[in-house]
C-alpha cells in the first residue's frame, strides 16, 4: 500500500495501463513537457516518448477524431479532455463516432478509448472550467461512463476503462485531486468491476445516493445525521452508465428512503433517472417520494455564488429531513 | 447576396491557369503533362480498357440502384453519376493495405476495394447500420456526418506513422465538407504530425442545393498549403489524371512526405439522393455542359481513337455490367430480414446491465404475442 493522491493515484494507474500494453496511447493538451494543467499525466511523456504521450493542437473534435482513427489502427487512445466545459466541441465525434461505430459495423470495430474528463466545481474557476456534463453522455447508447470517488478507485477504475472495448468517459472529480488515500498498486484491475457500486457507510433510516465529487460530503453528511440519531447508508455509484441499480434497489428495499445528490443540473439528469428506476423496480418498499438535492438549473454561476449552486453537507442533511418527513426548508409547501 | 459560381472563381476549371491538372481532354485527347506523365507510363491499352470497364460497371452498378430503390427495394440511394472518373482512378492507385475513410458516394471506390455487392446495399436497404466488415476491405463504412472521417483517416495516418509501416489513410469528401471544422482540424493534425493521409477532395459543384461557391470562394484546393499541406487541382472527370495524381500524392506519404489535398474538380450529374431534385436549384444548362465532360465519353473516344474500342470490348463490357447488375439485385432481393432482438446486437462489446434489461422486457413483450395466439387457437 501507498500513500497517493488522487491526481497521482490517476497517473500510476495510466503509467501501469501504458506499461501493461504498448498500444495504448495518451492523446491531449499541454500533456507532455507540462504533464496537463492537473498534472496528471507528470513524468509521462518523459518516461514513454513523445509517440505514447501526444501533445495535441487545440482542437477537441481534432483529438477525439484522430483517437477514432487511432483505435481503427488497433490503439487504444486515452483522451485528456483539459475541461468539462472544452467537451463540446468533441460531442459530435463523442457521440455519433466514439459511441456508434461498434454498433454500427456490427461489432467488426472496436472503439476503446478512454475519455478523462476532469469535471465538477468547487474550485472557484471563471466559466467553463466547472461543469458536470455527465448526464449527455450517460443518455448516449454505446458509451460507459464512471466516475471514481477515491485514489483507489481511480486507480484502478482508470486502468479499468482503458481495458474495455467499449469506449469510456472517465469523469475525474477535480476538486478531489488532492485527496490523499492509500492505494493497493499491485491490485489486478480485472479482479473487480468498474460497474459495481460501493456502500460507503452502511445505514437503515434513508439510502443517500451520489458519485465523484459528492461522495465525501454525502459521507459526511451520514455522520452528521447519525448524530441526529438517523441512520444514513451511503451508495458511491461508481459507474453512471449502466447504473448498478441493484445495490441501489437493495438498500431502498431495507430503507424506504431515496436521497440523491449530484452537482449537476436537476432536470433531466442523473437524479431523475435514479428516482424513476427505483421507484419502478421498488415502489411499494418507498415510504416517501424520491428527493434530489442537486445543482440547480443555471449555467455553472461565477465562483462567489458556487457554493449556493453546488450541494454541500446541510443541502443534503435538508434533503433527508424532507426524505423522512421530518420539518425542513420545504415544510408547509404543496409538494 | 450575390453568390460566385466556382466558374467565376479565379483558378476556375477550363480557365487559363487554372493549374489543373489533365491527361485526357474531354475530346479524348492525350495530352503531354510532363510532372505526370511518368507516374501512368505503365498504363497500357490494356490498363485503360480495365479502368474503362470499371467506369461502366459502377455507372451500371448506380443505374440499377437507381432502379431498386424506384421499385421500392431500397428506401434511398446516393448516385455518383459523373463521379467515375475521381473515383476509380484514385481507387485504383491504391495498395490493399492502404485504408480509406469515405463519404456515403464512394460505391466506386468500394468497388475498387473488392466489397461485395450486396454489402454496399446493406445499409440503403435498412437492413444493418453499414454493410461491411471495414478490416476485409480496409475501408470504413460509408460516413454520413459530413467531414467526420477525415479525422479518423488523420488519426489512423498517426497509427501508421507510430507503427513505421509505410501504409496510407485515404480520404473522401465533397466540396461541402470543406467547410466543415472537422476537415479543418484534420488538416491542421495531418500537417503537424506529418501524417501519411491523402485529402481526396470530390468537388462535384453542389452539396445538395448548394453551390460549391457558398463554400468557397477560391479554388477549394489553394486552401491546403495554408495548412502547410500540397496540393494539386486534377480534372476529376479524367480517370487516368485522378490516377497519376493519386500515384503522386501515394509516393510522398510512403516515403515520409506527409499529407496530400488534391481537389478533383468534377460533377455530380444526378441529384444528391434519390430523394432529391435538383431541377429545384440549378440550371439545366449545366448539366449539359458537364454531360460533354461525360468521364466515360471521354474515355471511350480516346479509346476509339487508338483502335481499342472494338465490338468484342464492348460487348464484352457490357456483359460484365450485365452480370455485376444481375449480382445486386440478387444480392439486394436475397437479403434476410433481420431478427427483432438484432437491434440489441452490437451496442457494446460486453454485457450492458441497462440493455440486457430492456432486451429481456422486450422479448418477454414479443413473447407475450406467440402466447396468445397460441392460447385462442388463431395463427
Amino acid at each position: 500500500m501507498s500513500t497517493l493522491t488522487f491526481g497521482r493515484a490517476i497517473n500510476a494507474g495510466l503509467r501501469r495501463a501504458m506499461d501493461n500494453d504498448p498500444k495504448v496511447i495518451l492523446m491531449g493538451e499541454d500533456i507532455g513537457k507540462l504533464g496537463g494543467v492537473f498534472r496528471i499525466t507528470d513524468g509521462l511523456q518523459k518516461d514513454f516518448g513523445a509517440h505514447r504521450v501526444l501533445d495535441t493542437p487545440l482542437a477537441e473534435a481534432g483529438i477525439m477524431g484522430t483517437a477514432v482513427g487511432m483505435a481503427y489502427r488497433g490503439y487504444r487512445p486515452v483522451v485528456e479532455i483539459q475541461f468539462d466545459g472544452f467537451i463540446y466541441p468533441a460531442f459530435d465525434q463523442i457521440v455519433c463516432q466514439v459511441a456508434k461505430i461498434h454498433y454500427r459495423t456490427q461489432g467488426a470495430v472496436k472503439m476503446p478509448i478512454t475519455i478523462r474528463v476532469p469535471f465538477g466545481g468547487g474550485i472557484g474557476s471563471p466559466e467553463h472550467h466547472s461543469e458536470s456534463p455527465e448526464a449527455y453522455f450517460t443518455h448516449t447508447s454505446g458509451l460507459r461512463v464512471i466516475s471514481p470517488s477515491n485514489p483507489q478507485d481511480a486507480y484502478t477504475m482508470i486502468q479499468q476503462a482503458i481495458s474495455s472495448d467499449d469506449p469510456v468517459l472517465y469523469f475525474e472529480p477535480k476538486r478531489r485531486y488532492h485527496v490523499k488515500g492509500e492505494v493497493d498498486e499491485g491490485s489486478d484491475p480485472a479482479a473487480s468491476s468498474m460497474e459495481k457500486a460501493r456502500v460507503v457507510t452502511e445505514g437503515s433510516d434513508v439510502t443517500l445516493v451520489t458519485y465523484g465529487p459528492l461522495v465525501p460530503t454525502a459521507r459526511d453528511a451520514a455522520v452528521a445525521a447519525g448524530d441526529d440519531g438517523v441512520s444514513v447508508e451511503v451508495i458511491d455509484l461508481r459507474s453512471l452508465a449502466p447504473i448498478d441499480f441493484e445495490t441501489v434497489e437493495a438498500s431502498v428495499r431495507k430503507t424506504g428512503r431515496l436521497v440523491i445528490t449530484h452537482e449537476a443540473a436537476q432536470s433531466g439528469g442523473l437524479g431523475a433517472e435514479i428516482a424513476a428506476s427505483i421507484t419502478e423496480r421498488c415502489f411499494y418498499h418507498l415510504e416517501h417520494a424520491p428527493v434530489r438535492v442537486t445543482g440547480f438549473d443555471i449555467p455553472y454561476p461565477y465562483s462567489k455564488l458556487e457554493f449556493h449552486h453546488l450541494p454541500d453537507l446541510d443541502r443534503i442533511l435538508d434533503g433527508v429531513d424532507r426524505v423522512l418527513g421530518r420539518p425542513n426548508s420545504l415544510s408547509g409547501l404543496e409538494r | 447576396m450575390a453568390l460566385k459560381n466556382i466558374e467565376s472563381v479565379p483558378g476556375g476549371p477550363g480557365e487559363p491557369g487554372s493549374g489543373l491538372i489533365q491527361l485526357i481532354t474531354a475530346d479524348g485527347v492525350r495530352v503531354p503533362e510532363p510532372a505526370y506523365d511518368a507516374l501512368v507510363a505503365d498504363i497500357d491499352g490494356a490498363a485503360l480498357q480495365g479502368l474503362y470497364e470499371d467506369m461502366v460497371v459502377v455507372r451500371r452498378i448506380d443505374s440499377e440502384a437507381t432502379a431498386l430503390q424506384r421499385q421500392g427495394e431500397l428506401a434511398l440511394w446516393p448516385p455518383l453519376l459523373g463521379q467515375e472518373a475521381a473515383q476509380i482512378g484514385s481507387g485504383r492507385a491504391l495498395r490493399s493495405d492502404d485504408f480509406v475513410f469515405s463519404s456515403y458516394r464512394e460505391n466506386a471506390v468500394a468497388y475498387c476495394r473488392g466489397v461485395d455487392l450486396t454489402d454496399i446495399l446493406r445499409v440503403w436497404r435498412g437492413n444493418a447500420s453499414s454493410g461491411w466488415d471495414p478490416f476485409a476491405i480496409n475501408m470504413a463504412t460509408p460516413q454520413v456526418i459530413i467531414g467526420a472521417q477525415t479525422l479518423h483517416a488523420t488519426g489512423y495516418a498517426m497509427g501508421v506513422l507510430n507503427d513505421g509501416d509505410d501504409a496510407v489513410a485515404v480520404t473522401y469528401f465533397g466540396d461541402g465538407a470543406t467547410s466543415q471544422g472537422d476537415v479543418n482540424e484534420a488538416m491542421v493534425f495531418a500537417a503537424s504530425f506529418q501524417a501519411p493521409v491523402i485529402f481526396f477532395c470530390q468537388n462535384n459543384h453542389w452539396a445538395i442545393s448548394e453551390p460549391v461557391g457558398l463554400q468557397a470562394h477560391v479554388p477549394i484546393a489553394n486552401r491546403a498549403p495554408g495548412f502547410g499541406i500540397p496540393s494539386v487541382r486534377v480534372d476529376g472527370n479524367d480517370v487516368l489524371a485522378c490516377l497519376a495524381v493519386t500515384r503522386q500524392a501515394l509516393a510522398r506519404a510512403r516515403s515520409g512526405g506527409g499529407p496530400t489535398f488534391i481537389e478533383a474538380v468534377t460533377y455530380r450529374m444526378g441529384p444528391h439522393t434519390t430523394a432529391d431534385d435538383p431541377t429545384r436549384y440549378r440550371d439545366a444548362n449545366e448539366l449539359e455542359d458537364w454531360a460533354a465532360k461525360d468521364p466515360l465519353k471521354r474515355l471511350e473516344a480516346h479509346l476509339d481513337s487508338r483502335g481499342l474500342f472494338d465490338e468484342a470490348f464492348t460487348a464484352a463490357v457490357k456483359a460484365k455490367a450485365d452480370a455485376v447488375a444481375a449480382e445486386l439485385r440478387a444480392g439486394c432481393l436475397g437479403m434476410p430480414e433481420p431478427a427483432p432482438s438484432d437491434v440489441f446486437k452490437h451496442v457494446y462489446s460486453t454485457p450492458n446491465s441497462w440493455l440486457d434489461r430492456q432486451q429481456d422486457h422486450y422479448e418477454r413483450y414479443l413473447s407475450s404475442f406467440a402466447d396468445s395466439a397460441s392460447s385462442d387457437g388463431s395463427s
